[in-house]
């Protein structure tokens, strides 16, 4: 633990996931003002007393924005990095458990085929036919990350496979896929952990990328994307627009970035080659 | 070494017949037929029949894939449903905006990241290392288009160095030109320039723990021979895999950044297509990006080749 | 005339000290045989030597070399001292050349680094540097990548590296400790060649008495970053004063006691056994080659008996363990225990299975590192039908821990909290568990030190008269082989060349593969008593 309070990335990343987390959950029960009722008499307002990060075009509290923005950041980027976890690491497991063969060659394909896809093409073909929503950009980020997983974990077990206490465990007369949940896993999962928080603060810039052009979170919904997407003919005007949201996403992407790597050191100094 | 190109090279191929299936596919399922669509409600029977021939858009689904694919294998890429224009000619003139715009950055992330990289790994642990590393921290975590609009209200609204947006043509000068894709590719290149010194850091420092490092400087070498002659070109084999898939991200990344500088880019082909429902346009964009993504995967393990004798295998 | 001269060298890593006051002398021409076990700061000393120390270590006393005083050189001075007054040859051939560099290239930058030379006329020196090293250029042209040869020839090309420009002292730091015997022998004789040929002065580090005994004229023995014992080889063994290094001497030649005689019934039978291994040459549309492993082995154990395996890396042993174990079909032949076949309709017989069991060589990867011990050593129990559950389970774990010297306690920590001989305990606990007939031991004293390896010989040896066991003890160290087996098969190329009782078979070997290797393992002095 002590080392947690030293380390000089893992307690500022985890404070600044703390704050944003935090106004997430807090937004859930109470915004200082309520974003669904315009005021235009208070339109964009610069920062005071009253608000704190000052009032868009309509004159809704930019922090307030900000908070339920949050949420929409992150759940997205959670369930997108859930879908590429639950996917992709029983994909790597049986890929390296049954390495050179069949299911092996077909997953690694198919993954090197995901790979051409970046996450906004996929978003533009979801759009196409689905037509634009959170959902969407939920789908496609998640996509994006069945593979990243797949590759870490399978590279990551093929490595395992040979040590010699898997063959101890094979003496044991233990299968594939036993041994692939009792001493494969165990051993992957500090590098899944970390991998996570990387996808996590990813998905969170993916996420506002597609809403800011429109791929992803829809009105009324709030999101930081689409806060910068609005704020952008007015940037001259109201700089503070622009501003805030914006901090917000390099703030928790920051946070998320150190807290993966406060968390690498921590969990094993070896995994440092692991990475990327 | 041939054996190894005719091996990536039928993977490209594949790559490309299976990656074009799942494009098709995927926009096949689009409910609704372009032809009523285009012609509205009022539409003879006998007139949509005759569009749909002009479309591409009658026989099985294997014909229709086939007459698609092989089109695009001469170059053919269908009429937009749209502007009833050969798509190729509509692609053509965008792709020499977005394709430099990623070049422009892909050239601007390597010249900033290597020598950034090998700078702060030679100077391990010093308080420039440090700084480097802070700034790259900083650079990963900003979102590119939100860098872009900073920049903007900067160097554009406020100084007036450059302008906001828009896009000369390249008839206009070549300078004028890479005047205004300048500050899109600065945005598009910084965070992709962090992660790229990042991983030329940690990749030059586990090459530097090498047994082989400690050979060479047994042999006479300072530490920066050893740097410059054994390590760099071995921790290069992890960084070309960073920069293949970086591409994809810089393209990918073009077309957002696109939206910010008014670019008549690819990216405002794509939405402006998106809600015309000009679907064939839109398919032929991914289907062009995604080629371009295979293509330089390709010329990624040609580099792993170059780079790497035990890839060439013996002579 | 001493050529290097250490005095009163202490060194310490960041505050940590490693070196405590060690002195030692080469003289031009001559051989000093450095040894230790881990830890002991062997090498540490000879990378004082080229200065070519970790981050935060610092170093007190003397070293000259030839009237220079190293530890006041600039480091400027250092690399115009490195490679071409101290050649210096490591442990790893695999990993010690560049991977993306010429061999001609690699020699050939030791010569551009120190002299103003053309490219062509180092790539000549160099060409002949390599020569000397017994790599011929119409075999081993410049143009060939380390990936194409093998480990000795590595070894040989970084042994050119090192003498290239005819250095005056060499340092070799465990230079065949990677290498089979064979290859072993021929590195030490072009190492000794090197000396005499041009007067050089070898510092020889080697955790292994009896490589450095036949070579050496001057010895030091260290432990624990001092120096316990010196002086010239040929006396120094006569008359060992430290009891550290009359300890070492004995644990090198250490032979347990066994009693028992083995009974005449036989418990293993392998009958003829042919495995081939299928490979792609390119990838999986490529064309198919075929490589034998093990090529129609026949032999039988008998029970109670302790039967070894020597045989040189690649030879097919490891592949002829796993058939016996039942983890690979065999293409060919029948492996029979105690009558049952290992193998039956493509499926592992577990009755014959849960009676053998295994001890490998890592002691550092054979667990688990995120298991208890307890749970690393009731693995096995997976084999049974009915697995003891509760108490019988904790008695069970207590009894195999005890009857290897280690607590019940034990059972609750982590496998990291064990140095490398108490993990060869475990493994061993880890085997005895399901009380098998049959223990293989796959090379499983081989990483550790002389004097832990004593040890772990008593125990087996113990074990085997106390609880009738049978050993298939592989090796590929004939010393341990002599020392603990009743019959020895020696293997090459997948077939058995020799088989008879183990003091008959390295005493009068007959096969020439035989004498080839009985005359290349290195052999220890003989202790004046």
């Amino acid at each position: 633990m002590a080392s947690f309070f030293h380390s000089r990335t893992l307690l500022p990343g985890a404070i600044l996931t703390l704050i944003f987390s935090g106004a997430a959950l807090i937004s859930l029960f109470w915004v200082p003002y309520d974003t669904t009722v315009l005021d235009i008499a208070n339109r964009l307002k610069p920062p005071s007393w009253m608000h704190p990060f000052g009032t868009d075009q309509f004159g809704r509290d930019i922090l307030s924005m900000i908070m339920v923005g949050a949420r929409t950041s992150i759940a997205v980027a959670l369930v997108a990095v859930g879908i590429g976890m639950l996917a992709g690491v029983p994909l790597g497991l049986a890929a390296a458990a049954g390495k050179g063969g069949l299911p092996d060659e077909v997953i690694m394909r198919g993954n090197d085929l995901v790979f051409a896809f970046p996450s906004l093409l996929i978003a533009v073909m979801i759009t196409a036919v689905f037509g634009a929503s959170a959902l969407n950009a939920i789908i496609a980020i998640g996509i994006f990350n069945i593979p990243v997983f797949a590759r870490l974990t399978r590279g990551a077990a093929l490595s395992l496979w040979n040590r010699e206490y898997i063959l101890a465990a094979k003496v044991a007369g233990k299968g594939r896929a036993r041994i692939s949940l009792e001493h494969i896993l165990p051993n992957v999962a500090n590098l899944l952990i970390v991998q996570g928080t990387i996808q996590f603060s990813l998905g969170i810039l993916a996420e506002a990328g597609l809403s800011y052009v429109g791929l992803g979170a829809q009105p009324p919904l709030a999101s930081w994307g689409r806060m910068l997407a609005d704020s952008q003919t007015m940037i001259s005007l109201a700089p503070h627009l622009a501003l805030f949201p914006g901090l917000a996403i390099l703030l928790t992407v920051l946070g998320l970035n150190l807290l993966g790597d406060g968390l690498r050191d921590l969990l094993d100094p070896k995994l440092r080659r692991a990475r990327v | 070494m041939l054996q190894y190109f005719l091996k990536r090279l039928l993977s490209l191929a594949l790559s490309l017949v299976a990656a074009s299936v799942v494009i098709f596919l995927t926009l096949e399922v689009v409910p609704g037929d372009p032809a009523a669509y285009m012609l509205g409600l009022n539409a003879q029977e006998d007139t949509l029949a005759a569009l749909r021939e002009e479309l591409g858009l009658g026989g099985t689904l294997v014909q229709r894939y086939v007459s698609w694919f092989g089109g695009l294998l001469v170059g053919d890429f269908g009429t937009s449903y749209t502007y009833r224009t050969p798509v190729a000619d509509m692609i053509g003139d965008r792709l020499w905006v977005s394709l430099p715009l990623a070049l422009y950055a892909l050239a601007l992330s390597t010249l900033i990241a290597f020598p950034a990289g090998i700078f702060a790994a030679s100077r391990r642990g010093t308080k420039a290392d440090a700084a480097v590393m802070g700034v790259t921290q900083l650079g990963v975590a900003i979102p590119n288009f939100w860098f872009a609009m900073l920049m903007v209200l900067v160097f554009a609204i406020n100084l007036r160095w450059f302008s906001a947006g828009g896009f000369p043509g390249w008839n206009a000068g070549f300078f004028p030109a890479m005047k205004a894709l300048t500050l899109p590719a600065i945005a598009l290149a910084l965070p992709q320039a962090s992660i790229l010194t990042r991983v030329m850091r940690s990749s030059l420092l586990d090459t530097l723990n090498e047994d082989f490092i400690r050979t060479a400087r047994a042999k006479g070498l300072t530490r920066g021979q050893a740097l410059w002659r054994h390590a760099v070109r071995n921790a290069l084999i992890p960084v070309l895999t960073i920069l293949g898939l970086q591409f994809s991200f810089l393209l990918a990344g073009a077309i957002i950044i696109e939206n910010v500088f008014f670019l008549p880019g690819l990216g405002r082909l794509v939405f402006q297509s998106i809600s015309a429902r000009d679907l064939i346009v839109v398919e032929s964009v991914v289907m062009l990006l995604v080629f371009a993504v295979i293509l330089v995967n390709f010329a990624v393990d040609m580099a792993y080749a170059w780079v790497d004798p035990r890839l060439r295998g013996r002579r | 005339m001493s050529l290097l001269k250490i005095d009163n060298l202490s060194l310490a890593i960041h505050g940590q000290p490693i070196l405590d006051d060690v002195s030692m002398e080469v003289a031009p021409g001559r051989i000093l045989g450095v040894i230790g076990e881990s830890g002991s700061g062997k090498s540490m000393t000879a990378f004082s030597v080229l200065q070519l120390l970790p981050d935060g270590a610092a170093c007190s006393g003397r070293i000259t070399l030839s009237g220079k005083d190293i530890l006041s050189l600039s480091e400027a001075g250092l690399c115009g001292l490195r490679g071409r007054d101290v050649g210096m040859v490591f442990q790893e051939p695999m990993t010690a050349l560049n991977p993306l560099k010429t061999i001609g290239d690699q020699v050939a930058e030791t010569i551009l680094v120190h002299e103003r030379v053309s490219r062509s006329a180092a790539m000549d020196r160099a060409a002949q540097a390599l020569r000397r090293a017994e790599l011929p250029q119409d075999r081993f042209p410049l143009s060939r990548y380390p990936h194409e040869l093998s480990g000795g020839q590595r070894q040989r090309v970084v042994i050119a590296m090192a003498i290239a420009l005819r250095p005056k002292l060499l340092i070799a730091d465990e230079p065949t400790t990677a290498l089979d015997v064979t290859t072993q022998a021929q590195i030490l004789d072009l190492l000794k060649r090197l000396v005499a040929e041009d007067g050089m002065g070898l510092m020889l580090i080697s955790h292994d008495l009896a490589v450095v005994a036949d070579l050496a004229d001057e010895l030091v023995i260290m432990k624990e970053g001092q120096v316990v014992e010196s002086g010239p080889a040929r006396d120094l063994f006569r008359s060992l004063s430290h009891p550290y290094s009359r300890a070492l001497l004995e644990a090198s030649g250490h032979v347990p006691e066994r009693t028992g005689t083995p009974a005449q019934t036989p418990l293993l039978q392998v009958c003829d056994v042919v495995r081939d291994y299928t490979g792609h040459s390119h990838g999986w549309w490529g064309r198919t080659t075929r490589f034998r492993a093990v090529d129609g082995v026949s032999f039988e154990i008998r029970k109670g008996e302790s039967l070894g395996l020597v045989g040189e890396s690649g030879c097919g042993k490891s592949t002829l363990t796993r058939a016996i174990l039942g983890l690979e079909e065999v293409q060919g032949g029948e492996i029979l225990f105690d009558g049952a076949p290992v193998f039956t309709h493509h499926h592992a017989n577990v009755a014959v299975r849960r009676r053998m069991q295994v001890v490998f060589q890592d002691p550092y990867g054979s667990f688990n590192p995120r298991w208890k011990v307890d749970r690393l050593i009731t693995e096995p129990f997976h084999l049974l039908d009915t697995p003891p559950k509760g108490r019988d389970r904790s008695d069970a774990v207590s009894e195999a821990l005890e009857s290897v010297g280690l607590s019940a306690a034990d059972g609750g920590k982590y496998i990291h909290e064990f140095s490398g001989g108490q993990r060869q305990r475990i493994a061993l606990a880890r085997a005895l568990i399901i009380r098998p007939d049959l223990i293989i031991l796959d090379e499983a004293v081989s990483a550790l030190d002389v004097s832990v390896r004593a040890q772990v010989l008593d125990l087996l040896a113990d074990l085997g008269s106390r609880l009738g066991l049978t050993y298939l003890f592989i090796s590929h160290d004939l010393g341990v082989v002599r020392s603990i087996t009743d019959r020895v098969l020696v293997m090459k190329a997948g077939k058995i060349v020799e088989e008879g009782p183990t003091g008959a078979v390295l005493d009068q070997p007959r096969h020439p593969y035989t004498q080839q290797l009985v005359a290349a393992a290195p052999v220890l002095p003989v202790q004046a008593t």
